[in-house]
């Protein structure tokens, strides 16, 4: 038999339901798993015993016929999913021992198509970041080293636990979540796919909020088509969440039929930014080419506004954040510094409970929103986010899916970048335009430069999943990429 | 823009965290530097653009004005750093 943390969720569910091997013998590989990738710490909080636990009712349910679309598969959760009864963090201190009576509406929904949780994935504070070093319980390494090169590299971030959780074959996949490109980037920076739904696709609910009108869940895993039945589990109208879209949800693993011909594929002129990586101008054409050959149509497109979504999605992230952290005060939940009044209470509280990028942004986001700066500002930003969505719409009309590389480089040390935090915003060019934009977009892993993962980037139409992972299966077929990080928890 | 140690400790103030003098200048740097590279968005012609109020284009639903959830203060204390009595607890506010 083969390894069983080195099974797709597709392999996993056929021989599960061929009864191959049980739930509980899945879900015991992928915690002894977890615990051999400790040294990446990709995990804030392990739940071995609650895995097993689900496994076994898994595979009752597997006994009985009543088998779920994630029956049995073992996942990791990224910590800024509330779990109940289950610490969650946020990765921040200011969380301190807050465990929620509640579980968020995705994960809720995984465990009823009858996923089994391993644990809580590491990712930067609340969120923000671009490398997961923000993280109150420390950085997690990246399943891949340059060869010849020892030092650790950066996952990517925010979702970087998950990346490398799933990159190191320690769960079959994990839930990421993505504001500015947190489920993108960390996917291409560890080889695996990251897909960012459509907003309003999966809900919000439950998930610690940091910019709400850009937060979006979504699926990482180790294939396109994992990704569409994760997708497709995790997808659905919430009634709590008044921002989820009332859609039915399609049959994603559906429409991966490998047929891309005649569609038309935008590449965009903007996207070729000055000091790109030869290697990943390369990788691009080469993308080109193989959906060319698939019988696809390359556009050339002009997505004119590009070079300010960085800086519109650094005023309204920050402003948004700044309004959701105002709950952290040290009187309900989490964190308390006492003080000699109120004030002081939450000033203390607040000072010693948020990290350096979230005060920042916090910041940010106050002086933004405050008097006199307000139209300056966030309602400028504000206007140039709808001219991005307008951008998009256009070009829309001309094409069908847009290829853009994910991020403009492969993983870098842990610790490079951290003095700047423009050079360091500068990680989600290619992913922050459909966040703003709200429209789907998957990275796949492509290849690889300098012995490290590269991924592209499909961006769609708003609620078109299907074509984006149908296009980005294709790509994955063709570029053959090797999964197999330096560090490895599933062969020997 | 640049901002001055003075406008930094009225953020901070504004936005209730504690910063501490010598953070100040530190600070004032590092959000100036943001603020500079934010500041290319002005070279963007947004007459008559409306600002962007909603991702997806539909209509926020209503719903009938009861309660769904709650009602369940033991939980909802459960997470309090302080509670007495079935409240929150904090530092004294009236003298």
């Amino acid at each position: 038999m083969s390894v069983l943390t080195d099974l797709t969720i597709a392999e996993a569910r056929d021989g599960l339901r061929r009864k191959d091997f049980s739930a509980q013998e899945l879900a015991a590989v992928h915690n002894e798993a977890v615990e051999r990738i400790a040294p990446l710490n990709a995990f804030v909080t392990t739940t071995p015993e609650r895995a097993l636990e689900m496994a076994a009712a898994s595979d009752a349910r597997l006994a009985k016929g009543e088998a779920g679309a994630l029956e049995g598969i073992p996942l990791a959760i990224k910590d800024l999913f509330c779990t109940k009864g289950v610490l969650t963090t946020a990765s921040s201190h200011i969380l301190d021992g807050f465990t929620p009576p509640y579980e968020s509406t995705v994960t809720e929904k995984l465990w009823a198509a009858g996923a089994v949780m391993l644990g809580k994935t590491n990712m930067d504070e609340f969120a923000m970041g671009s490398s997961t070093t923000s993280s109150y319980y420390g950085s997690t390494a990246n399943p891949w080293r340059r060869p010849g090169d020892n030092r650790p590299l950066v996952p990517g971030g925010s979702s970087g636990g998950s990346a490398a959780a799933v990159a190191a074959h320690a769960a079959l996949a994990a839930t990421g979540t993505d504001t500015g490109g947190s489920i993108r980037q960390p996917a291409s920076f560890c080889g695996i796919v990251g897909l960012k739904p459509t907003y309003g696709r999966c809900s919000r609910w439950g998930v610690v909020a940091f910019a709400s009108s850009l937060d979006h869940p979504g699926p990482m895993t180790r294939t396109v088509r994992d990704a569409a039945i994760m997708l497709g589990a995790m997808a659905g109208h919430d009634p709590k969440d008044s921002t989820s879209a009332p859609l039915l949800v399609p049959d994603y693993e559906a429409a991966l039929t490998g047929d891309i011909r005649g569609l038309r594929v935008g590449i965009p002129k903007e996207y070729r930014v000055d000091g790109m990586a030869a290697e990943i101008e390369t990788l691009w054409q080469a993308g080109i080419d193989w959906l060319k050959q698939a019988g696809a149509e390359p556009v050339e497109i002009l997505l004119p506004m590009t070079k300010y979504a960085l800086p519109a999605y650094y005023v309204i992230a920050p402003a948004e954040a700044s309004s959701n952290l105002a709950r952290y005060d040290g009187v309900k939940f989490g964190l308390r510094v006492d003080g000699d009044s109120l004030d002081d209470m939450y000033e203390k509280t607040r000072a010693a409970g948020f990290g350096a990028e979230v005060r920042r942004r916090v910041l940010i986001g106050t002086y933004v929103l405050s008097a006199g700066y307000y139209d300056a500002y966030y309602l400028k930003a504000q206007r140039v986010r709808t001219l991005i969505a307008r951008d998009f719409a256009a070009v829309f009309e001309r094409c069908d899916v847009i290829l853009t590389p994910t991020a403009p480089s492969a993983a870098f040390p842990i610790g490079e970048k951290a003095d700047d935090p423009v050079a360091m915003y500068l990680n989600d060019v290619f992913t922050v335009p459909a966040d703003l934009a709200g429209i789907p977009a998957i990275s796949v892993p492509a290849g690889l430069a300098d012995g490290l993962p590269l991924g592209l980037q499909i961006i769609g139409r708003a609620f078109d999943e299907e074509t984006v992972l149908r296009v980005g299966q294709v790509l994955e077929s063709a570029a053959g990429f090797p999964h197999v990080p330096s560090v490895f928890a599933g062969a020997p | 823009m640049a901002l001055d140690k003075a406008t930094v400790a009225r953020i901070a103030t504004l936005a209730r965290i504690r910063v501490t003098e010598d953070e100040l200048e530190p600070l004032a740097a590092e959000l100036s530097g943001i603020l500079d590279w934010v500041e290319q968005l002005m070279a963007v012609n947004t007459e008559n653009v409306p600002p962007m109020t909603s991702v997806a284009e539909m209509t926020l639903p209503m719903r009938e004005d009861v309660v769904t959830d709650g009602d369940d203060r033991d939980a909802a204390l459960s997470n309090a750093p302080r509670a007495a009595r079935g409240f929150y607890a904090v530092p004294k506010v009236v003298e």
